[in-house]
């Protein structure tokens, strides 16, 4: 059937700067551009292409520019070209929409309307290049009160702790499986969760055999629906263990690994057949209930000897905040909350875009709901979804999160550029596919060192926005709503946030 | 039962209190008054120290027996439990062999990697969720979504065997394995829904089934020579570790068996626009 949709991009190739070098043709998994040996040029098909950028940034005679095509439909407010496209989309193949990526429809972020605090003459600020700054936080539960004795100055804890997880800055990697992303994207977080004093989180894909030894100790390793790659070994090598609820980006639904993805390594490390789809039912079928919840909270409890914190990611929906004192309660010691803006490596767009709620009205609900009820302390927070710098992580410590994870910003710090094409697995940067030629361009070395050094810059313009504050702890910092002010807020989302105006 | 407050956390039980039983040469310990970690905790410390089998008397209800028996080495032990075990028997469960002289509740070998489960009377529900590897032998019945998402890989393939008959949602997105119903109370297959959503393995019921009873996504075939091989040999299993089962493996064989087949390995291939 003849498409009548547009090419979303066009691409422009400048004749007199291209040396016909044919690297466009090989870096370009879609086909978008091929070599007409008759009139020696080349040419692109602008159907094909994603608007990855991955040709521009390669080309040696930066002889190609890629921008949206202008081509336009009668201007109208109701009917924009991206609904008329999707629907002629859906009439020529019958199918549900998928996409990959975060949403990226225009929901209020609510991180560009919250400032932040400084000190002014009183409360003195504090230079972090000077004065040391705390960073380091503790993931899991904690004591109802402290006990401890002293003798001959020797001071001691009494009281029994649990198992927390120790992260020396509030950042960790999000789940992203083996299988979604590469095998050297998937090192490549490990590798810089490692270096980085942080953590990983392998997602439902398993932990390959080989990394176990050396990964496991900076690993966050997932039980979901589909439960694969789990064994006994698997989830006590990690140092937590995640039991994945929902996704920010497709709450209430699951996920199918297509069986083309499922190559031999990938099979190995499900535990699966290879080429078979790998479904991820919508819910656990063994969890119909708080109860049954917390009774996989304390198998895995079981299972790793009580000796790690077991973490419930929810997606952050209507009611998700009595929900997550359900979950508290039933023995969970982190709760990580997905919001709207969420990453996935394929979701139905009918979901992506309109379900759940936003990450920075959640945090502030969750933390309010667990300290009115007086169980704050029985559980840490880690926020995920659309976290794109380090004001929009040091606003959520301030509504109340202990840390966050990053996924997105990952990905983009290892040449991701938001084309949201994740689900064919032809990326072209190597992140979200398992083709060997195009995975094979991801450095681990390189990628690696890319992550630490973004997190290593944003916990450093943490140091300094903190400093600035006069605090020198993150802890202090944590649910100090009083640091914040809104801009440009109605009142409703003011008291959802619960933080002034700003000028109040 | 006597109640008894929980251990505190992280701290170990005290030595447990067991007897070496001159017959079998197994440690016993009576779970009259335990709480599941406490339980737990002892089967460890037993572990540990190298003990290779262990009889648990007057289990009642308590949860997770064999879940936390996992080393790096792989020590391996053999479990008798007399009384009824509780919610998630051997999940997770890494080798080992344990046996139930009664009933078990829901959740029997979630998860499970390898190992052996022998239940002496019926199981609950969701019996083998997720099992990748091992063998389970039910005796009687089991309950609703029995086998959802088993599945198998290179060198593992699963193995559930249930005397009795199953419920419905029967091997749901079952992805690999065996699972052979015996129904040998001859209360019929009633189960509807079975293996909705089925990509993987193999389920035989012993009788047959109708087109209504099972999902979209399953085709039913009667046995052929090389499954009633495979089904020959699993009743004999069965009939090993259930010698008082009133039927002889040839009565059992003589009725016809249906086999139950995905027929795709990729049941949502066709759904998406791309």
């Amino acid at each position: 059937m003849r498409s009548f949709v547009f090419p979303e991009f066009e691409v422009i190739r400048d004749e007199e700067r291209c040396g016909s070098c044919r690297g466009c043709e090989r870096q370009c998994a879609f086909g978008t551009h091929t070599y007409d040996p008759v009139a020696d040029r080349l040419v692109s098909d602008d159907h094909k292409c994603a608007g990855c950028q991955r040709c521009v940034i390669f080309c040696p005679q930066k002889a190609i520019v890629v921008r949206p095509s202008p081509s336009f439909y009668r201007p109208n407010a109701s009917w924009t070209r991206e609904k008329i496209e999707d629907l002629k989309r859906q009439a020529e193949t019958g199918g549900v929409l998928l996409t990959g990526c975060g949403s990226d429809k225009p929901f209020r972020i609510y991180w560009d309307h919250i400032l932040l605090n400084a000190s002014q003459v009183t409360n003195p600020s504090i230079d972090p290049l000077r004065e040391p700054m705390e960073l380091r936080t503790f993931l899991g539960r904690k004591p109802e009160m402290l006990e401890i004795s002293s003798k001959d100055g020797e001071v001691e804890i009494r009281t029994e702790l649990y198992p927390n997880l120790t992260v020396e800055t509030p950042i960790l990697f999000s789940a992203m499986s083996f299988g979604a992303i590469s095998y050297n994207a998937f090192k490549s977080l490990a590798t810089a969760a490692c270096r980085s004093g942080t953590y990983f989180n392998t997602g439902e894909g398993g932990l390959p055999r080989e990394m176990r030894s050396e990964f496991g100790r900076c690993a966050i390793v997932q039980v979901a629906s589909g439960r694969f790659g789990i064994d006994a070994e698997y989830l006590n090598v990690a140092q937590a263990v995640e039991i994945k609820v929902g996704q920010g980006a497709k709450p209430g639904i699951g996920g199918h690994l297509p069986g083309e993805k499922v190559s031999l390594a990938v099979a190995e490390t499900r535990m699966i057949p290879q080429g078979t789809d790998a479904i991820s039912p919508a819910p656990h079928h063994d969890i119909y209930s708080i109860e049954d919840l917390s009774t996989l909270i304390y198998a895995l409890k079981e299972a790793t000897n009580y000796e790690k914190p077991i973490s419930v990611k929810i997606a952050a929906v209507h009611n998700f905040a009595a929900i997550a004192s359900g979950i508290v309660r039933a023995g969970a010691d982190i709760i990580a909350i997905d919001g709207l803006r969420g990453g996935t490596g394929a979701a139905p767009k009918a979901i992506r875009d309109n379900v759940g709620i936003p990450t920075e009205l959640a945090i502030s609900s969750l933390d309010r709901r667990l300290r009115e009820e007086g169980i704050r302390n029985r559980c840490s927070i880690i926020a995920a979804g659309g976290f794109r710098s380090s004001s929009d992580v040091i606003k959520a410590i301030a509504l109340g999160a202990d840390a966050v994870y990053i996924g997105s910003a990952a990905l983009i710090a290892m040449g991701c550029t938001l084309c949201q094409k994740c689900y064919t697995g032809n990326c072209n940067w190597g992140i979200c596919t398992q083709n060997p030629r195009l995975s094979g361009r991801l450095n681990v070395e390189i990628a690696s060192t890319r992550l630490s050094n973004l997190i290593s810059a944003w916990s450093h313009e943490i140091r300094e926005m903190l400093g600035g504050m006069g605090i020198n702890a993150l802890e202090s910092l944590r649910g100090n709503r009083d640091h914040l002010r809104g801009v440009g807020l109605y009142e409703w989302e003011l008291d959802v946030l619960g933080i002034k105006g700003a000028g109040e | 039962m006597m109640i008894k407050a929980a251990v505190p956390k992280g701290r170990p039980s005290s030595v447990p209190k067991a007897g070496v039983s001159a017959g079998t040469g197994a440690v016993s310990i009576d779970a009259a008054g335990l709480e599941t970690r406490e339980l737990n905790d002892r089967l460890r410390e037993l572990q540990l120290s190298g003990t290779k089998r262990v009889e648990i008397s007057n289990v009642c209800g308590q949860r997770y027996i064999g879940t936390r028996l996992y080393t790096p080495e792989g020590q391996q032990m053999e479990i008798d439990i007399c009384g009824t075990a509780g919610n998630d028997l051997a999940a997770f469960l890494s080798g080992h062999k344990i046996t139930v002289d009664g009933n078990a509740q829901d959740g029997v070998g979630n998860t499970m990697d390898s190992g052996e489960v022998v239940v002496r009377g019926r199981a609950g529900d969701v019996l083998g969720f997720s099992m990748r590897g091992g063998e389970i032998y039910v005796r009687d019945g089991c309950g609703y979504r029995a086998a959802l998402h088993m599945k198998d890989c290179e060198g593992k393939r699963p193995v559930l065997v249930v005397g009795g008959g199953a419920q419905d949602f029967l091997g749901e997105y079952m992805a690999g394995g065996v699972v052979i119903i015996l129904d040998l109370d001859g209360e019929s297959h009633d189960a509807n829904f079975m293996g909705t959503g089925m990509h993987g393995g193999v389920i035989y019921l012993r009788g047959t089934a109708r087109d209504d009873q099972v999902g979209a996504q399953v085709d039913i075939s009667p046995a052929d020579e090389a499954d009633r091989e495979l089904i020959e040999e699993y009743v004999s299993r069965y009939l090993d570790r259930f010698p008082e089962v009133e039927m002889t493996k040839e009565e059992i064989l003589a009725s016809p068996f249906v086999r139950l087949t995905p027929r795709s390995k990729r049941p949502y291939s066709g759904l998406y626009a791309y």
